[in-house]
């Protein structure tokens, strides 16, 4: 499941930021490692709540600093 | 006794007849923004898109500004003064709780038979206007209207504020609206979200500034990521119901003209629409920022004039902003 999720991640944040996919591991952090600014960060995570069918609420959305954060939070919260 | 009264007998349809624009002299640069800011240049083009903007003079007011427009507007369009019927102006920084900008504007032009009325709704101003003279034209109870959208919003920016200070601008934009033989405009798809009213509002009331002062005058306050995150998912939604209601293709279109606000939030917009690459879209913020109200004419006023967009093609309008509100159609362009 969590693979799943890293891999349909890393294919938004591709499609977003244009960050190649191999870049995209759960170790990376969003802001430092990928280079992704906030902006990014909300489409990233609207493009996500709209494949899983998992809400994250803005309050939530700082608290995802890594792509493992990002996996583990739509793998707890998703239906 | 029962009398009859007599219906007002509009046209059948109603079109955009014209569009005029007016920008300030002064340009603003990302440079000058920087000199309040601990910002860069770079920065600002990566976020936002914005390269430069115009401010108003210090004396040159919201009604200069919006009559200025409407004139030019009012020239192109071949009608008379006289003959408006009313003037809508969508504003949200006239600094007079009343009367209406609209009210000395009409003034000004001489549409001395016009009614004349403020619209605010924010950045979505213009676009609802454009609804309300669609249906004032075929409802009959004005023959022509001026429709102006203008903000003065340096006056009412924090310049200190690094999230806020680079994005807001001046500038006015006008269109006639008048009967039409074919239809013209679109249905206007709009709507309001009032349990977001904090989402983008004011730092305090002039009342509670007066009453308890502050360090700083009553600036508009956004919540940036808030915004942009409503803009991206819901408008999208929005401008699929205007072509739909419309009975246009997204492929059929020749022009999209968002307000602009951000050219993130035009280029996301875009890209969930699947808009096709050869329809022109509106980047008017780069040189102009975010004039809220004024974004949509202006845009469109530049575009017509560099021959990026012709008259007669059909266009994607769409304001989004405070309240939270929105508003979208779909017009033939002048």
């Amino acid at each position: 499941m969590s693979q799943q999720i890293l891999e349909g991640l890393a294919a938004i944040v591709n499609e977003v930021a244009g960050v190649p996919v191999a870049d995209v591991q759960l170790d990376k952090s969003f802001i430092d490692d990928l280079d992704i600014d906030s902006l990014s960060m909300v489409e990233v995570v609207i493009a996500a709540e709209d494949k899983w069918g998992v809400k994250i609420p803005d309050s939530e959305v700082k608290n995802l600093k890594t792509v493992g954060d990002a996996v583990t939070f739509i793998s707890a919260n998703s239906k | 006794m029962t009398s009859a009264i007599k219906a007002s007998g509009g046209a059948k349809y109603a079109k955009i007849m014209s569009v005029g624009g007016y920008r300030p002299e002064r340009v603003v640069t990302n440079a000058e923004i920087c000199e309040h800011i601990d910002s860069s240049d770079e920065w600002i083009r990566e976020r936002s898109g914005i390269i430069e903007r115009r401010y108003a003079a210090l004396d040159e007011t919201v009604v200069d500004m919006g009559a200025a427009a409407a004139a030019t507007a009012l020239e192109r369009s071949g009608i008379a003064p006289e003959q408006i019927g009313m003037v809508l102006t969508a504003n949200v920084t006239h600094p007079y709780q009343t009367p209406s900008a609209a009210a000395e504007i009409a003034y000004r032009i001489g549409a001395v038979n016009a009614g004349a009325l403020d619209i605010a709704a924010a950045c979505a101003g213009f676009c609802y206007g454009i609804g309300i003279a669609n249906d004032l034209v075929c409802g009959g109870t004005a023959k022509y209207v001026i429709v102006i959208g203008v903000e003065k919003l340096s006056d009412w920016t924090d310049h200190k504020d690094r999230g806020s200070a680079f994005i807001f601008a001046d500038g006015a934009g006008a269109v006639v609206v008048g009967p039409s033989d074919t239809p013209a405009i679109g249905p206007t798809i709009w709507g309001a979200d009032g349990s977001q009213k904090d989402a983008i509002t004011m730092t305090q009331s002039l009342i509670d500034y007066r009453n308890h002062g502050g360090e700083i005058f009553p600036t508009l306050l956004m919540q940036g990521q808030q915004v942009f995150r409503w803009a991206v998912s819901e408008m999208p939604k929005v401008a699929v119901r205007a072509l739909d209601a419309a009975g246009v293709q997204l492929a059929d279109l020749d022009a999209f003209i968002p307000h602009q606000a951000n050219m993130r939030i035009t280029d996301a917009i875009a890209k969930s629409l699947k808009l096709p690459a050869h329809i022109p879209i509106a980047r008017d913020i780069a040189y102009t920022g975010n004039t809220s109200a004024a974004s949509v004419p202006l845009a469109m006023d530049r575009m017509l004039a560099a021959g990026e967009i012709h008259s007669g093609g059909a266009a994607l309008l769409i304001g989004f902003g405070a309240g939270l509100a929105y508003a979208a159609q779909v017009v033939i362009l002048p």
